[in-house]
């Protein structure tokens, strides 16, 4: 990453908390989130942690307003992540785990889509703006590739970059590391401190990292089966009293009793 | 559920996407660059293979008319056949059919794929909504394009009568007098009706493409599933609405 700093924007001085109140989600008869209550404070880096299939992007969806809870409530700050007219009071960015860039544009209108699209400056404006955030990932060579031209890690990066260009108040990563070799997690990991450091975004980070939650969170969440399992600094969880958490932080492989094996006998 | 509850649901969630769009409709002016190219890709695109069938169907429709009304001793209103079924019936017919082929399957194949791969997710979170982007620019293009690609149909259709009848040693009928029926018994709200047709077929087909192509739940699979979806449905509407909109504008 490079040693620019990100240029301070109207919007980068106030940044919102975010509260998940009873929050329960149902798809048809499947319950995928059972009663979740957390509270994210403005500032912070949140990381959401949990097995494959236990709603941790689900929740992060409903945080970006782009599922609606069968009950409950998500705010964000004193605004309700439901209602679409939150987008226009709080920018929200969210950087999807496979990037979902737009393929039929180049990696430079894929940043510039945003405040072309709202207007915010003029096209002189707008390319600084982009360039200055590809300058703070290092993409500035990629600028007129496009998305199917990138590595897996590259195509991160411009996602987020894009979220950079949104100037965000809330910035929301969803499985930020899934997929790279531990340098470019290494590597992401520390641009999405910084970016924190930079910027005091509040940052809300669902991934599978221990090394990246552990680094970077202020706090750290574990949902297991939709339900919230534990909530607490990363220090609290590094000998974890709670054996399902501890299994997940700290899986030991037994070559001797596989859990396949156990598994498989489970359901006989 | 039951059909008939799944039916409604998505005829609601077709309007609720058309209200929503037009909605945005003062924003067009600053979208022109998206219009200008879905006028391109649904219109130029399509010039060639309108051109083409359209000139068949006339030759066609010239050929049995022509082979029928000689036992009638009515081969001099051959022109009015044809005039008049292109550009009552089979232009607007023939174009909607092309478009829900080759425009609506291409316009949700392109929808469902962003939809999979999270691209309108994306632009929601942007707080773009892809009304504004996707849709309301495509269905202007429909809008100003369906009576160019109709007008043009009936054109093509009308020569290839004309030169088939010119041509045809059984039919003889000369391109003039071929003509002169053509306009003698064609009223201007013949060929109106016509495009006000091509104009409903065209926009219902867009507007259920795009609905289609945004619902779409899934992975790659679901996208070719969403293309026939959307092209079988926009061939019934075509053929339904034929009926009500034929009817409607008779009795008016």
């Amino acid at each position: 990453m490079s040693n620019s700093t990100f240029t301070a924007s109207p919007f980068l001085g106030k940044t919102f908390g975010v509260t998940v109140a009873n929050v329960t989600k149902k798809f048809g008869r499947t319950t995928v989130l059972k009663d979740v209550s957390l509270e994210v404070k403005p500032g912070e880096i949140f990381c959401i942690m949990g097995p494959s299939g236990s709603g941790k992007t689900v929740l992060l969806k409903h945080i970006a307003g782009l599922e609606i809870p069968t009950s409950g409530e998500v705010r964000i700050g004193d605004f309700d992540a439901a209602d679409p007219e939150t987008r226009n009071k709080v920018h929200l960015a969210l950087v999807f785990q496979a990037g979902a860039l737009f393929n039929s544009l180049s990696v430079y209108d894929n940043l510039a889509l945003y405040p072309r699209e709202h207007r915010e400056c003029n096209e002189a404006g707008i390319r600084e703006r982009v360039m200055h955030a590809l300058s703070i990932l290092s993409l500035e060579k990629a600028a007129n590739k496009f998305p199917s031209d990138l590595s897996g890690g590259m195509k991160k990066r411009v996602a987020i970059a894009r979220a950079l260009v949104m100037e965000p108040q809330l910035l929301l990563y969803d499985e930020p590391t899934s997929e790279l070799d531990p340098v470019m997690s290494a590597t992401l990991t520390e641009i999405i401190a910084t970016l924190r450091e930079q910027t005091a975004v509040t940052s809300i980070v669902v991934t599978h990292d221990r090394d990246l939650a552990f680094a970077i969170a202020d706090r750290v969440a574990f949902v297991m089966d939709g339900k919230i399992r534990g909530v607490g600094r990363p220090a609290d969880f590094k000998n974890p009293t709670d054996p399902v958490i501890a299994n997940f932080l700290n899986p030991v492989i037994d070559l001797k009793n596989p859990r396949f094996k156990q598994l498989e006998n489970s359901h006989e | 559920m039951n059909y008939l509850t799944i039916i409604i649901g998505h005829i609601g969630g077709t309007l609720l996407l058309l209200v929503r769009s037009l909605k945005f409709l003062p924003t067009l002016p600053r979208q022109f660059a998206r219009f200008m190219e879905q006028c391109y890709l649904i219109g130029y695109t399509s010039l060639p293979i309108v051109t083409i069938l359209s000139f068949f169907i006339g030759s066609v429709l010239a050929l049995q008319s022509g082979y029928s009304m000689e036992n009638f001793g009515a081969k001099q209103f051959i022109g009015t056949l044809v005039g008049l079924t292109m550009a009552r019936e089979l232009g607007p017919v023939m174009v909607a059919i092309l478009i829900a082929g080759r425009v609506g399957s291409a316009i949700t194949a392109e929808l469902a794929s962003m939809k999979v791969y999270q691209e309108i997710d994306a632009l929601t979170t942007m707080n773009i909504p892809p009304e504004r982007m996707l849709v309301l620019p495509r269905l202007a293009a429909i809008v100003v394009m369906m009576p160019v690609l109709a007008i043009i149909a009936n054109l093509c259709g009308w020569y290839g009568g004309a030169l088939v009848c010119q041509y045809t040693h059984s039919i003889s009928v000369d391109s003039e007098a071929y003509f002169t029926a053509l306009k003698a018994y064609m009223k201007r709200s013949d060929v109106t009706d016509g495009l006000i047709k091509a104009e409903v077929f065209g926009f219902v087909i867009i507007l259920v493409c795009c609905y289609i192509g945004l619902n779409t739940r899934g992975g790659p699979r679901e996208i070719g599933a969403s293309v026939t979806k959307a092209v079988v449905t926009s061939l019934i509407l075509i053929l339904v609405l034929d009926y009500f909109v034929t009817k409607a504008l008779l009795m008016s």
